[in-house]
């Protein structure tokens, strides 16, 4: 069974609230993306270390690391291979392209590639996960004859759902701790392979329906005020018109 | 068409080193520093303060593959002696003993099994010991011996009816001696020449208190057969100093990085401490000096890589690490004012250890000698000619 692993870089932003060095263009049409280090964010190496794990229980044959992105990305891949992922697929997208890939051009171009390399399973990390709802915001993963058992994490609690392969699941914080990726196993990650395909060759257009008009730095915080009893919150929030 | 890239002046890599690095130098540091930050910085402050040792880092770096890197097979990555510079300075980035743990364990015990050994001696010794499975240490200095290791009064006599060897004296100032399940120790043979033997724990004879390890033993296919002289130990001295030389500065740059925060945060006088001019003037000076020494150690690292070091670069390079470190903490400690003191600052513990580092794997003094004898072909080490 081919298990596919997959984690996605979309625009920049998302993980920029993490970096301290990201700053916005002088013309206010994105964010500076030159040596900016790209690195796998917290859910995506959930993902992975979740199907590694489950290549290591051999309940899985393979598994890929696909990441869409310019050059870059290709760090982010490698470290998917020392944490153990088999090869990796790295779609291309630079440039204007990629300042504009949303949601819905990113879902075209994994459902195409699921289809092209026939995977029974794709893990992701749970922020990009709105395209599908069965197995979302999973804790628990088991694969029990050919069927998928998902522990979710919902509003009242915990659900367990049983889903036929193939399937979707998006990793939740508490599915595992991600393992730190040995030395031997970096060393070996420069051997495996990391294919290169173009969201044409898949069919896909990735030409967005949204055009960026502004990028701008989210305002000062400012300071709050300090109010000393109840009755005097309550005053404040009807003078600013909130309640 | 062709982006305007803006250089930026960047105080955490002056001279971009990372722009130096392979691709897998940079994962392999950058994974370690994760693991060093997130499962050895949580456990310094309290290990130190209470004298504690975490035997169970050794089995956590094995699994992570970073104990004798350098080796090629028997269970070691075989990587380049750039990555191993770059895992000494994430760890002693935390603390100097636990970068003294790998040291010892990689440079002085794994290495001559492994240049000096037999076989079957690296097939039964190597594989745990870079799992951390078991532990080792390197007994070379005496109690009236430290600089001069040739005058070492350890003995090892031959006795042929049984082919084995009778090792008997007194070590002292042995890195992980109480806990350690193998000893590599260095005696003087009746040829007058000096030969390492591998003693495990549960010999006849061998104990390692705290201070001093005293043995008095027979030992049979222990000799490390392929070394004889003070070329054995000088070589797995050179091996660790070589790591000395980068960890020193991953220690520096914490005191360095430190002290700029702290001196940010504190407000004296209706200003940050940053904003006076001696203060920024102590910074210059650290930075500089982890700069440049840290770009000295890559070299360094790439000739070893291709074969073509001395020992002298080694001595140069572990005397400047180390010297000027120290200063750093030093400095970084008085920039601190009363804080400086607190152990959970860190920067005291750094300056405690460095004294210690300064003055093992050979003194400050005596890689000025060595150096010294190499400028002018004339040896200062003792009085006579």
């Amino acid at each position: 069974m081919h298990l596919f692993s997959m984690f996605l870089k979309f625009q920049h932003h998302l993980y920029c609230l993490c970096l301290p060095q990201i700053r916005v263009k002088p013309d206010h049409t994105g964010v500076v993306t030159d040596g900016v280090k790209h690195s796998m964010n917290p859910f995506c190496e959930i993902a992975v270390e979740e199907a590694v794990k489950l290549k290591e229980k051999k309940l899985v044959k393979e598994v890929v690391a696909v990441s869409c992105g310019p050059q870059q990305v290709q760090e982010t891949i490698r470290t998917a291979l020392a944490m153990g992922a088999d090869r990796g697929i790295h779609v291309e997208v630079s440039g204007k392209d990629y300042e504009t890939l949303g949601p819905l051009q990113v879902s075209k171009i994994l459902a195409a590639l699921a289809k092209k390399e026939q995977a029974d399973l794709i893990i992701l990390g749970k922020q990009v996960a709105d395209f599908r709802d069965s197995g979302t915001f999973a804790s628990e993963v088991n694969i029990e004859a050919d069927k998928l058992k998902v522990v979710r994490e919902v509003d009242g609690g915990l659900e367990t759902i049983k889903i036929k392969l193939p399937a979707v699941v998006t990793a939740d914080l508490r599915l595992n701790t991600p393992r730190y990726a040995t030395l031997p196993n970096i060393m070996k990650a420069k051997k495996k392979k990391i294919a290169n395909v173009k969201p044409a060759d898949l069919g896909v257009d990735v030409s967005s329906r949204l055009e960026v008009l502004k990028v701008d730095e989210p305002p000062q915080r400012q300071a709050g005020v300090k109010v000393e009893t109840v009755n005097d919150l309550v005053g404040k929030l009807k003078e600013a018109g909130t309640i | 068409s062709k982006s305007q890239v803006i250089v930026q002046f960047n105080w955490r890599d002056a001279l971009d080193l990372e722009g130096q690095l392979t691709e897998e130098e940079i994962m392999i540091r950058d994974s370690f520093r994760t693991y060093c930050q997130e499962k050895l910085m949580p456990r310094i402050l309290m290990a130190n303060r209470n004298e504690h040792f975490h035997r169970e880092i050794l089995n956590e770096m094995g699994e992570l593959g970073v104990l004798g890197p350098t080796i090629q097979g028997y269970g070691c990555a075989g990587t380049s002696y750039v990555a191993y510079g770059l895992i000494a300075r994430e760890v002693e980035r935390v603390d100097s003993g636990y970068r003294s743990v790998m040291s010892v364990q990689s440079s002085l015990v794994m290495h001559p099994i492994n240049a000096y050994g037999t076989e079957a001696q690296k097939q039964k010794y190597l594989p745990k010991l870079a799992r951390g499975e078991i532990l080792g240490c390197f007994g070379l200095t005496e109690p009236n011996h430290g600089s001069d290791p040739g005058g070492m009064e350890t003995k090892a006599k031959y006795n042929p009816s049984s082919r084995t060897y009778t090792v008997s004296g007194a070590k002292t100032w042995i890195t992980n001696s109480p806990y350690a399940d193998i000893c590599v120790v260095w005696a003087k043979c009746e040829d007058g020449r000096g030969r390492g033997f591998i003693l495990e724990r549960g010999m006849n004879g061998l104990s390692t208190p705290k201070i001093e390890g005293k043995f008095s033993l027979r030992a049979s296919e222990n000799l490390l057969p392929h070394v004889s002289g003070l070329a054995g130990p000088f070589g797995c001295l050179n091996n660790a100093r070589y790591g000395i030389a980068w960890g020193a500065l991953g220690a520096a740059e914490f005191c360095f990085h430190a002290a700029r925060q702290y001196t940010l945060d504190r407000i004296q006088f209706g200003v940050p401490l940053a904003r006076n001019q001696l203060i920024q003037k102590k910074m210059a000076d650290m930075l500089t000096e982890i700069t440049i020494g840290l770009q000295s150690c890559l070299q360094l690292g790439r000739l070893i890589d291709q074969k073509k070091y001395t020992p002298e670069m080694i001595s140069m390079l572990k005397r400047n690490s180390c010297g000027k470190a120290l200063d750093i903490a030093r400095q970084a400690r008085d920039m601190l004012g009363g804080n400086g003191i607190a152990d959970e600052y860190h920067i005291i513990r750094h300056v405690l250890n460095l004294e210690a580092v300064n003055t093992y794997e050979g003194t400050h003094d005596i890689h000025a000698l060595i150096l010294g004898r190499a400028i002018t072909g004339l040896q200062s080490f003792t009085v006579g000619k």
